[in-house]
């Protein structure tokens, strides 16, 4: 199987049921994406396909099969939303943040209070109370930070994952 | 509110190889960038289930299936090879796990006390082999014990007196009761619990983990394998939240992992996957809280007399601090002639509790705060109003008889929280409605309750660099942002730039042991002792900077211990003194909404104000009274651990509810700043208050709907039982 992630692609020996998170890590050894509960719950694991948040513990393998998969690594560690959670408190043990940055790619540039709420209630995090991402993702998406290829998905975010 | 302020370029004292010593830009106070930020929203942040290593096998636990019972034969059928299998007949040292009493069995040789108690342990290569296994144990089952109440075994009583309660209660002209009771929580750090270790070719093994006390899993290891201690070596890997869920358990699971690749010769990963976190790790203490006061019609608190019960589960572990920190917690912030408490932590055959923020206040605080509001609801006084009647002022004296000093802010984070919430304006304005607002005022004790500081000696040291100065201490960062703020204190008493002081991450072969990471002590004691560090290393550079002293000079490490400060007395056998060498002040006012159909709080406001001491790194303190308000929050509303013969029934994130965006309301947080002598900068602790207020904020606000509520959390199905009750 072939795989497009973060730009380039890769040939990948998982079998197709295999679950995207663990080929992710184990295999391309992108250790970025974090599993929290593997059922879909608290987001640690979301990465985009095709711009659009998905958890990767809940996606075969063989669903990605020929579409674009950007993980945290794909943003490259300077994006406007990763100098942003830094800054102003939205990381802090940073095990959700990968998740909670990716999830926050997706909502597009500029997000309101009520779409970031919406927009992140599928990632939970332990640690913050929320009120500081809430402050990154309004900072870090304000000049867009959340538009950009990887973001293209935020349209379509609603029937995908959010509330 | 608490926006971070750009790293301003500044004197660098590297230029000229001087320190800079009167620069008038400090990083304490400042929002500099936190230490491990780029890792963490990068990706390249190593937690344990990133590492891997050559030859590496995985461990499981087999577990009990009874609550209570002797083991009577075990079937393996493990269908194929390659499988290593450790009981307690490997334990090469002591079958326990030590903590304050060794009566928690690494692996359990006869009997279970526990439907999680850990019987055997297998590894393999193959993650899918290892789940296929079968590993069948009968068992002669006993009567179990679930109600701590009913449970013949005691774990630990105490009792702090003040004055003559039955004299003073028998005078009062009204007497108030009630009993309130609070649930299990689970701590759901989002990384769960995880160790890897590794046999040393030379006899001995390391483990790296996901954990807050490196010095408590060392001394774990050291009695469980029978090893010197030089051959025990224990690394934190960075850490995915702790909240106490990482404080004691994790030296079970290293000891696993460490039976595992002793016998093996292989490195052994053992990361539990979320359910077997929420089985078998340690929750809060449920509680059942007594009061009996007496008041005077104008509101004095005469006389209190107060029973605390704890549920600690099946073995001794944390029970007894848990206990006594809650004990001396329970009179809430208030001045009282005459004082009873009588605290009791009881076995029953569950999970042992165990650690969680707070330790056993907020289970008593909650209790406490409820009571008041009772009491005025009684009395028809204003409820900010007698708690600002009642509440410790400087001068007055606890339960246990510390004097309080002058940075005892009790009626000051009142009078903000009321005044900033708009409290007697919504009060009046919501009569009627279904919208409520209560308030809570609370105290936390900063540091090792009583003389646990003596007894622990902490230990903390700097060393000299290439490129500056390194920390050396155990104290970990799990997120609370220990690195950045030990950073901003010993630049600033080194008198060098923030980014030439370089944590080190704890590893107990290379850091002293500065105790564990908990009990709000990591920036008031650890701090403290860095402090000192540092002011006795600008004396060694004279002048100095640290590069270039270690350029001429070499290496250079000062280490300093933890000095008792004089004015602290304690007596552990009457429980006299002073309890803690500082206390923060809390208060909270929750707003919330009630659906009269669905029987739904919808929590919709929360004001904070925090008595801190000193906030080294406003955005770190911000977050930590944010994050410790929605866990509150989470403990009040949601989070129920539903119990079913012995073992939790809800072990899964889709059915124990901790708080979304969607749950989560708007919090105003106000940091108020009455510094102690013991503190760096005058910092007390931080990381637990702020759970103590959000729980009884919200029942009050919930009461004020007619609502009688006294047990949490307050689920639909608690408000629909208090509303079918309610005229």
């Amino acid at each position: 199987m072939r795989l497009t992630v973060n730009g380039s692609a890769h040939d990948v020996a998982a079998p197709p049921m295999a679950r995207l998170l663990d080929v992710l890590r184990e295999e391309l050894r992108l250790t970025g994406t974090k599993e929290g509960c593997g059922e879909g719950e608290c987001g640690a694991c979301t990465v985009l396909i095709d711009g659009d948040p998905v958890c990767s513990c809940l996606v075969p393998v063989a669903q990605a099969e020929g579409a674009e998969v950007t993980t945290i690594e794909g943003l490259g560690g300077n994006h406007p939303l990763q100098r942003a959670f830094a800054g102003l408190g939205g990381a802090q043990c940073g095990i959700c943040t990968p998740g909670m940055i990716m999830a926050s790619v997706a909502l597009g540039p500029r997000p309101s209070l009520a779409a970031i709420r919406r927009g992140l209630a599928g990632n939970l995090c332990r640690c913050t109370g929320y009120e500081a991402i809430y402050r990154a993702v309004r900072q870090g998406g304000g000049d867009g930070g959340g538009a950009g290829e990887a973001g293209r998905g935020a349209r379509r975010r609603d029937a995908r994952k959010g509330t | 509110m608490f926006a971070a302020e750009p790293d301003r370029a500044r004197a660098d004292g590297r230029a000229t190889g001087r320190c800079n010593q009167e620069r008038n830009v400090t990083a304490v106070g400042r929002n500099v960038p936190r230490k491990d930020g780029a890792a963490k929203v990068s990706g390249e942040a190593r937690y344990v289930d990133d590492l891997t290593f050559p030859g590496m096998l995985f461990g499981r636990t087999i577990r009990a299936t009874v609550p209570y019972g002797r083991i009577r034969e075990l079937r393996m059928a493990l269908g194929e090879g390659g499988f290593t299998v450790v009981d307690h007949r490997d334990i090469p040292g002591r079958n326990a796990i030590a903590l304050i009493e060794d009566d928690q069995p690494c692996l359990a040789a006869h009997e279970v006390r526990h439907m999680a108690e850990p019987v055997i342990l297998l590894a393999h290569a193959d993650r899918e082999a290892l789940q296929r296994a079968r590993v069948d144990i009968d068992y002669e089952e006993m009567e179990p014990v679930f109600d701590p109440e009913q449970s013949p075994r005691v774990l630990k009583t105490l009792l702090i007196e003040k004055g003559n309660v039955e004299r003073a209660l028998a005078r009062a002209p009204i007497v108030v009761e009630g009993e309130y009771r609070t649930g299990h929580q689970e701590h759901v750090y989002i990384e769960p619990n995880g160790v890897i270790a590794l046999p040393e070719p030379a006899g001995g093994v390391t483990v790296y983990g996901s954990l807050q006390c490196p010095f408590y899993v060392h001394k774990a290891l050291v009695a469980v394998l029978a090893l010197p201690p030089d051959r025990v070596r224990v690394v934190q890997t960075e850490t995915g939240g702790g909240f106490g869920g990482k404080e004691e358990y994790p030296s079970m699971i290293a000891a696993h992992a460490a039976l595992l690749a002793l016998k093996s010769g292989r490195p052994v990963k053992l990361v539990y996957d979320r359910a077997e976190d929420m089985l078998a790790t340690t929750k809060r203490h449920p509680s059942i809280v007594r009061h009996r006061t007496g008041v005077s019609r104008d509101g004095r608190l005469l006389a209190m007399d107060i029973e605390v019960v704890l549920d600690g589960g099946a073995y001794v572990t944390l029970s007894p601090v848990v206990l006594s920190r809650g004990a001396i917690h329970a009179a809430g912030p208030y001045r009282c002639g005459h004082v009873r408490i009588a605290g009791r932590a009881m076995m029953t055959h569950t999970p042992p509790n165990g650690a969680f923020r707070g330790f056993g206040a907020p289970q008593t605080q909650f209790a406490m705060e409820v009571h008041m509001e009772r009491i005025a609801e009684r009395l028809e006084i204003d409820p900010v109003r007698l708690r600002a009647k009642n509440a410790l002022r400087p001068g007055d004296t606890t339960a246990t008889g510390q004097r309080m000093g002058d940075d005892c802010a009790a009626r000051e984070v009142l009078r903000l929280a009321a005044g900033k919430s708009g409290y007697a304006r919504k009060r009046r304005a919501w009569q009627g409605t279904n919208r409520g607002i209560g308030v809570a005022l609370f105290w936390h004790g900063s540091g090792f309750t009583g003389s646990g500081e003596v007894h622990l000696k902490s230990r903390a040291s700097l060393a000299l660099s290439e490129t500056g100065v390194r920390i050396l201490v155990a104290s970990t960062e799990i997120g609370q942002g220990t690195r950045t703020m030990h950073a901003q204190i010993v630049a600033d008493a080194l008198g060098v730039p923030y980014e030439m002081v370089e944590p080190v991450q704890p590893d107990t072969a290379e850091v002293p042991d500065s105790g564990p990471t908990v009990a709000s002590r990591t920036c008031m004691v650890v701090g403290r002792i860095l402090e000192e560090c540092a002011a006795e290393m600008r004396e060694r550079l004279g002048g100095l900077a640290p590069d270039e002293y270690f350029r001429r000079h070499g290496p250079v490490v000062v280490t300093r211990e933890y000095r008792k400060p004089a004015d602290v007395t304690w007596d552990d056998a009457t429980y006299r003194g002073d309890a803690y060498a500082a206390f923060g002040w809390g208060c909270d006012v929750a707003e919330v909404e009630y659906d009269p159909v669905t029987y739904q709080i919808r929590p919709v406001r929360v004001t904070a104000v925090q008595d801190i001491g000193k906030a080294i790194h406003p955005v770190l303190a911000a977050g930590q009274i944010e994050g410790g308000t929605a866990q509150g929050l989470g403990w009040a509303l949601n989070e129920e651990v539903v119990m079913r013969g012995g073992a939790m029934a809800n072990a899964q994130l889709t059915n124990y509810l901790i708080p979304t965006t969607l749950d989560t309301p708007a919090m105003a947080v106000h940091i108020v700043e009455r510094p102690t002598p013991h503190g760096p900068s005058g910092a007390k602790g931080v990381g637990e208050m702020p759970i103590d207020g959000p729980a009884p904020a919200v029942v009050n606000a919930i009461r004020q709907l007619g609502l009688d509520v006294r047990a949490i959390p307050a689920t639909p199905e608690r408000i629909m039982e208090a509303a079918c009750a309610s005229p």
